[in-house]
């Protein structure tokens, strides 16, 4: 017997919501084995997940605090993907970003108050934006493979920011830990109430919903959208692909250095070595965010406040269970490929077929 | 502190030896499966998992050997996902190369947790009678462990089928036209089944080889960005895998030169000394855009594209 | 043919070969079965050999290739079919003749008792074409039986000795060649009478729109692709290229709508030089473009018919919103498409790759033509169209001209070229051979001057 699939005229609707939800089931359920094999019980830890994310105020004001660099290097990273630019390296523009606004910290320069900020802001955007440039000029110059350089920028930019946290930069009375001294008040984003919760959060909201407009309304979108959808019909329509790769890397790569310059500006108040989770790294599991939800901005917003919440119920079962946090990358990585193979259900309708016998042989 | 210079650039050759046969091996396995049309980006993720479960079945059963063995195996077992999904459900290639990349990482982190701070058994050094010999050439090539000989073995086998067998023609033709393959009786699927199959076995033995030779410990993440290297040595290699030997030794001369600059104390920042591979690999991979952009040859015609019989 | 190869599995039905039933499950089936089979697209690995693509598939496992016993056999089958072809070269070295020769061969060499042929001679020059009747000429007195496709009647009426009229799928009719003539088997092809007609030009020609001085320009190879082109449009005019396959027609089409640089010489549109223009400055000074590639090149496949219809004009005042789209205006416009070209979608925001052959082909001429252009250019505009979908372009491009359009039409279809053009250009190796005029061109002299020859050699 053999597998052929045959493609839907139209895709089916249903499935595509049902895809996404059944997918989320399915990862658990899988995880669940593992969990089982490693000895523990998988509904006593998800239970614990869920409870600690979305049961309790601290819990969900922390599940927003760690989707908040998501949003932003999510986005960047949907903006890219729209056009087929496999950007994979938000991890090393949310690192140079993070560099670039500590620079700025770094000069002494105490500034006009209310200007440190900014200031950050436009320095963490421009390194994320440079850093990304490397990569898109060298592929329209000589179309060099994207998705090696961006990636291997990442090791590259982490051993940067590695030299100056080791190095120049380190606190002289840190006890040796690799970390630069505290920030200034004036260069730490404003918080709300008692929570964690910071400016940054903010910026991502008002972030996605200019990345709507941009990427789903605009003139420019529609060049994006056609030359992701077919290059070569983008040149046919006069698009400049080069010049919209260069752009789309900007904006990809300074929304990544944003979520850098928020998440030491707003949470770790400093520059140290795992400014983005070892175990799961928030430009990698962008690249889970964007596709999850679908190249969508409002997707993105929603996916990464899950991802959020696999973070934060992650950590807490890490503490009280004993359980490897990797839990969390296992989880991401099985609900995408559900994902992958479902979408699959929504394009074909999957036909097992048998040799006929009784049509050759009469 | 006085350095025989003679004598340091033969360690720094032998090393750079060492350093590139995990890379080798993965390169070797990427190329088959890439010429057969099914790019793998996941060899990052396949590596650690065989990395893993190599230094887990060595470091209980107390033989390496076996650890090479069961690393190939899951490394093949694990790749088996990226075959269902891209060859079979037809999804994209890259995305789900990334995610096997999470998933590896994710698997090979929750397994490893009880192996961290174990030494495992691991492969020696050892000569080889007469060739070891040879000035220079002999300490750099025959003074090294059993997979390193092995890889000896497998790149000219690897060549040999891909250019002058049948089964390596075949490979070659679902690359490039799989429609025309298939029109001539070729079975596209099992060929391109078969080609990512073997690139996982290869992926976790060039894994095994970090856990069980190139140290004998598992760390998280160990195979720090080879598996990304390495695709961009397959470009370097123009997929053929006589090519790929060159490309990573190369890469292992990188990285032999910056861990000795290191240790002699040199005053140049260690942080930047360990971008070197790195730096090098986009180099080459510069390099050898450049050099596919004059002569127009490049990557198998059909690779990245899913192979459907029944639509144009 | 693809049921014949055992590509498509038949749904009822069965199948004899030399009076035994047979299942042909996959290709590998049909070719034991003796079926070798030349389709239109060639199936040959551009970057192996002549020897390679003929053994592959003949061997299985770690067996040795070893081409040079099997060069020899090749050689050989070349000699005894009058098949000539170096078994050594490269494929993307050789012609498109020869590289039919190689399909050939292909089946030949594993046995093939009956050749299936689809359209073989739409990429032939008539020559070529004739020399291909000689090969399966003397494979018919070897003993071969061959199945010849084609919508040529001629060719048909030439060279076969039974003809099959199948019509929608069907088989509509089997005749004696001997006994039928060509008329009436287009009546049985379309199932009512039509006229082979030629279109009336216009008495006067307008001034020039398109003016093209000692044009060249690389292929995509890096090599020249084009060489020293001239020639004039004027509006009103159909300037056709003829050509066979390959030629530089692909290349001429995107030298004059922007998409290709050009190495030497000018380029003027309306009156502006538009020499080192980039695509979108063609756009915006009036010039449409059907390529030959719909779905790899005039359509996003996966966007709505209503992002389609705009892809080219979506710049326009018309559609924008201040630095938006406004997608309801495209849609409005999209459906007025629909409409006036009868494109056949259960709506606007369809993905256009659902469409079929004949609606997309619809739907990319509808967009263009119904741009405000002064030139418009046309490739392969009713390749694989059914009858009414080809008389409906033509029929357009025909009111076109007589508005004041200039038109370019590149084809490979001499019979459209001659029925629709003004003056008909023949390219060859990226040179014009000459310019004549369509109504008192000769089918003779142009199938020389496809061939290579000049036409003041063709003439004179």
């Amino acid at each position: 017997m053999a597998i052929r699939l045959e493609r839907r005229l139209e895709r089916s609707r249903q499935l595509e919501y049902l895809v996404p939800v059944l997918s989320v089931l399915l990862s658990l359920v899988v995880c669940a084995f593992l969990l089982l094999a490693n000895g523990n019980n998988p509904l006593v830890a998800y239970g614990a997940m869920m409870k600690e994310a979305f049961g309790t105020s601290y819990g969900f004001a922390e599940v927003l605090v760690k989707a908040t660099p998501l949003i932003l290097c999510g986005l960047g990273v949907m903006l890219a993907f729209k056009m087929l630019f496999w950007n994979i390296g938000a991890e090393g523009q949310l690192h140079m970003g993070a560099w670039g606004a500590t620079a700025v910290v770094m000069t002494g320069w105490e500034g006009s108050g209310w200007l440190m900020i900014p200031a950050m802001m436009i320095a963490g955007m421009a390194c994320g934006a440079l850093w990304a440039l490397i990569p898109a000029y060298l592929k329209v110059k000589l179309n060099c493979n994207e998705i090696i350089t961006t990636l291997l920028l990442n090791y590259v930019a982490i051993l940067w920011v590695a030299h100056f946290i080791y190095g120049p930069w380190k606190d002289p009375v840190s006890f040796g830990f690799p970390m630069t001294k505290l920030f200034p008040e004036g260069a730490q984003l404003m918080r709300f109430g008692d929570s964690r919760v910071h400016l940054g959060f903010v910026f991502a909201l008002i972030i996605a919903l200019i990345l709507y407009l941009l990427q789903e309304k605009s003139r420019w979108g529609f060049e994006v959208a056609v030359t992701g959808g077919n290059p070569k019909a983008a040149e046919y329509a006069g698009m400049s692909t080069g010049r919209n790769i260069l752009l789309v890397m900007i904006i990809s790569g300074g929304l990544a250095g944003l979520a850098g310059m928020v998440e030491i500006s707003g949470i770790q108040l400093k520059l140290l070595k795992d400014i983005s989770p070892h175990a799961a790294p928030y430009g990698y599991t962008a690249i889970i965010i964007a596709w999850l939800a679908r190249r969508n901005p409002w997707g993105v917003l929603l996916v990464s406040i899950l991802m959020g919440g696999l973070y934060v119920g992650g950590e807490t079962v890490q503490i009280t269970m004993k359980l490897p946090v990797n839990i969390v990358l296992i989880i991401q990585a099985l609900i995408l490929f559900f994902v992958l193979g479902g979408d699959i259900l929504a394009r074909y309708r999957v036909v097992f077929s048998r040799p006929r016998e009784a049509l050759g042989g009469g | 502190m006085e350095v025989d210079l003679g004598v340091l650039v033969v360690a720094i050759l032998q090393a750079a030896v060492r350093s590139g046969t995990p890379i080798l091996f993965v390169c070797i396995g990427e190329i088959y499966a890439e010429r057969s049309g099914v790019l793998n980006v996941g060899l990052e993720g396949m590596m650690l998992v065989g990395a893993i479960a190599g230094f887990t079945a060595g470091f209980t059963v107390g033989n390496p050997v076996v650890g090479v063995i069961v690393a190939a195996a899951a490394g093949a077992a694990f790749s088996l996902i990226h075959a269902f999904v891209t060859i079979t459900l037809r999804a994209d290639q890259i995305v789900s190369g990334l995610t096997l990349t999470i998933l590896g990482t994710g698997i090979s982190g929750f397994f490893g947790k009880a192996m961290i701070g174990q030494v495992g058994p691991g492969f020696d050094k050892f000569a080889v009678p007469g060739l070891a010999k040879i000035p220079v050439l002999g300490t750099v090539f025959f003074q090294q462990d059993a997979m390193v000989y092995l890889s000896y073995v497998v790149v000219p086998i690897a060549w040999w089928v891909m250019y002058k067998t049948h089964l390596g023609l075949a490979i070659r033709s679902v690359g490039e036209s799989p429609a025309t393959a298939d029109s001539l009786g070729v079975s596209v699927t099992r060929i391109r089944y078969g080609c990512v199959l073997f690139g996982g076995a290869m992926a976790g033995v060039g894994g095994a080889y970090l856990s069980l030779a190139y140290t004998t410990m598992w760390i998280e993440q160990m195979s720090g960005g080879r598996g990304w290297i390495t695709l961009a040595l397959v470009i370097f290699a123009g997929w053929n895998p006589a090519r790929a030997a060159l490309g990573a030794y190369l890469f292992g001369g990188a990285d032999a030169l910056q861990l000795r600059i290191q240790a002699v104390g040199l005053d140049i920042p260690t942080y930047f000394l360990m971008m070197l591979p790195y730096v090098l690999t986009i180099t080459i991979l510069v390099l050898a855009s450049r050099a596919s952009l004059r002569r127009r040859l490049g990557a198998p015609a059909a690779l990245g594209i899913p192979y459907a019989r029944e639509e144009r | 043919m693809n049921v014949l190869t055992g590509i498509y599995l038949p749904e009822a039905g069965r199948i004899k070969i030399w009076g035994e039933p047979v299942q042909l499950r996959s290709p590998k089936d049909a070719i034991e079965r003796g079926i070798g089979m030349v389709h239109q697209e060639f199936k040959l690995v551009q970057t192996h050999t002549v020897t390679e693509n003929i053994v592959l598939g003949l061997g299985s496992g770690l067996a040795r290739v070893g081409e040079e016993e099997a060069r020899d056999k090749v050689a050989e089958l070349s000699e005894r079919y009058g098949l000539a072809v170096d078994p050594a070269a490269y494929i993307w070295q050789l012609s498109i003749g020869e590289q039919q020769r190689v399909e050939i061969l292909k089946s030949l060499y594993r046995g093939a008792r009956i050749l299936l042929l689809d359209e073989p001679t739409a990429v032939l020059t008539p020559q070529e074409a004739e020399d291909l009747f000689t090969t399966l000429r003397s494979m018919r007195e070897q003993g071969h039986s061959i199945v010849f496709i084609s919508h040529k009647l001629d060719e048909v009426m030439a060279i076969s000795d039974r003809v099959t009229v199948l019509r929608g799928g069907k088989n509509v009719g089997t005749l004696m060649v001997r006994d039928t003539n060509p008329q009436a088997l287009s009546n049985l092809m379309v199932g009512r009478e039509i006229k082979f007609e030629t279109f009336p030009k216009p008495e006067k020609r307008g001034a020039a729109v398109l003016e093209v001085k000692g044009v060249s320009a690389l292929n995509d190879r890096g090599l020249p692709g084009l060489t020293g082109l001239s020639f004039e449009v004027a509006a009103g005019e159909i300037l056709g290229f003829a050509g066979v396959a390959g030629n530089g027609q692909e290349e001429l089409a995107q030298v004059i709508t922007g998409l290709r640089g050009v190495t030497a010489g000018s380029l003027i549109v309306d009156g502006r030089d538009m020499t080192h223009a980039k695509a979108r400055e063609f756009i915006l000074n009036g010039v449409s473009y059907v390529p030959a590639d719909r779905h790899g090149v005039a359509v996003v496949g996966d966007m709505s018919l209503t992002n389609n219809s705009v892809l080219r004009r979506y710049r326009e005042k018309k559609f924008a919103r201040g630095p938006f789209l406004d997608f309801s205006v495209a849609a409005d416009y999209a459906k007025r498409l629909i409409e006036e070209y009868n494109i056949l979608t259960p709506s606007p925001e369809t993905a256009v790759r659902s469409l079929s052959g004949g609606n997309l082909q619809k739907a990319i001429l509808a967009r263009e033509m119904t741009t405000r252009h002064k030139l418009l250019v046309v490739m392969s505009a009713t390749r694989g169209l059914d009858v009414g979908a080809t008389e409906f372009v033509r029929q357009t491009l025909n009111e076109h001209r007589h508005e004041g359009a200039a038109i370019v039409l590149i084809s490979e279809d001499l019979e459209e070229l001659r029925s629709l053009s003004d003056r008909i250009a023949v390219l060859f190796h990226g040179e014009i051979m000459g310019i004549v005029d369509a109504a008192t061109a000769e089918i003779e002299s142009l199938g020389l001057m496809m061939a290579g020859a000049k036409q003041a050699e063709v003439t004179g």
